[in-house]
């Protein structure tokens, strides 16, 4: 099945972000941390103008004004009119971009906010200033396909699997035999993705981000 | 020759920003930046943001002489300029915004008036000590740029 990751693993592509921030600088830097991270971007000021640029004010279609496909959504909590959290509900209700991945970037380390975003879905949860770390981490994560959408099915898989059978690499992930990326083992990733994809299946969905988030303090 | 002792200068006025702290590791995050296709992107950055701060602060400044002070409005006010301080490293400024919003929150019209000036001072610092740091800057720039081999 077509997911976002396969797309991306033809070494190829580029990643194709879409930056949301009401702040110049703040939209200035994201742009220039996406860029040196080789991914194309879009900035826009606002949450409407992502969704017109997505085409959700209206038309359907993944496919913004040049027509890339939107492979990771990145906005600002606090902005003016629609915040970064009702955009993410948006995206998420809609059948042509739930799938794609949307992190959160806000300057405050609130937990309830955090829960809250990470419980409508989104894929991580930045504290800003964003550094070029972040976004790396970030960028190898979509990469790699370790979005929501797949760590969902991974889970649902393993709980109804044997605990004789072996870790499924014949899973749903998109990082197939024939991927020339070879994955790394589950424990010995610095990823946040990764830390959940094991711990979720132990404790509550998203103690493990959290407290990396309030540990990088 | 000349181009050493200019660099000398730079590196220091450099250094003392950070020993000051008026600086902080998020101008490093945004000089790791800069590359050949943009090798100003820091002053731009900069320059961006005094445009907005200096815009803010004006408002905010209104705000504090009204009375009543809108108090939800200049923490609003203040909560922006946190963020964009905090997104160039802007070190110092940051922590007066701090100062000043927690007076805010707790109504001392007085000491959040007394607080929002050392703001004032501290970004006005901030900006008379980087003006001539970027120009130095684009000096060695083209002075290095002549001296590479075409």
């Amino acid at each position: 099945m077509a997911v976002a990751g396969e797309v991306l693993l033809s070494g190829s592509q580029e990643l194709h972000v879409l930056a949301v921030d009401d702040s110049h600088v703040d939209r200035k830097v994201i742009e220039k941390l996406l860029r040196i991270s080789s991914c194309k971007v879009t900035a826009v000021e606002s949450g409407s103008r992502a969704l017109q640029f997505l085409g959700l004010d209206g038309e359907e279609g993944s496919l913004g004004f040049n027509g890339l496909k939107v492979n990771l959504i990145i906005t600002d909590y606090s902005m003016p009119g629609m915040t970064g959290y009702e955009l993410l509900r948006k995206i998420k209700q809609s059948s042509a971009f739930r799938e794609i991945p949307v992190v959160i970037m806000s300057s405050e380390n609130i937990l309830t906010r955090i829960d809250r975003c990470l419980e409508e879905g989104a894929e991580e949860f930045l504290v800003k200033p964003v550094k070029l770390s972040d976004v790396k981490r970030l960028k190898d994560c979509i990469m790699r396909g370790e979005t929501e959408e797949n760590r969902g099915r991974r889970f649902y898989k393993r709980k109804f699997e044997d605990d004789s059978s072996p870790p499924s690499s014949e899973s749903s992930t998109p990082s197939s035999p024939s991927s020339p990326l070879p994955l790394p083992p589950l424990s010995a990733a610095p990823f946040a993705c990764d830390l959940v994809a094991t711990s979720e299946i132990l404790s509550s969905p998203h103690s493990s981000k959290r407290a990396k988030l309030c540990n990088s303090d | 020759m000349e181009s050493r002792t200019l660099r000398q200068q730079i590196i220091s006025m450099r250094q003392s920003f950070f020993d000051e702290e008026i600086l902080d590791g998020q101008f490093t995050q945004l000089e790791q930046l800069e590359d050949r296709d943009n090798p100003n992107f820091v002053e731009e950055v900069l320059t961006l943001y005094f445009r907005d701060s200096t815009a803010l602060l004006a408002t905010l400044e209104q705000a504090m002489e009204t009375v009543p002070i809108d108090f939800p409005k200049v923490d609003k006010m203040l909560h922006q300029l946190k963020g964009s301080s905090a997104s160039v490293g802007a070190n110092k400024v940051r922590n007066e915004i701090n100062k000043t919003r927690e007076l805010c929150q707790e109504t001392k019209v007085e000491g959040a008036k007394a607080a929002f000036q050392e703001l004032r001072k501290e970004h006005d610092t901030l900006k008379a000590k980087l003006e001539p740091y970027f120009h130095q800057l684009r000096q060695a720039g083209s002075a290095e740029s002549a001296m590479r081999p075409r």
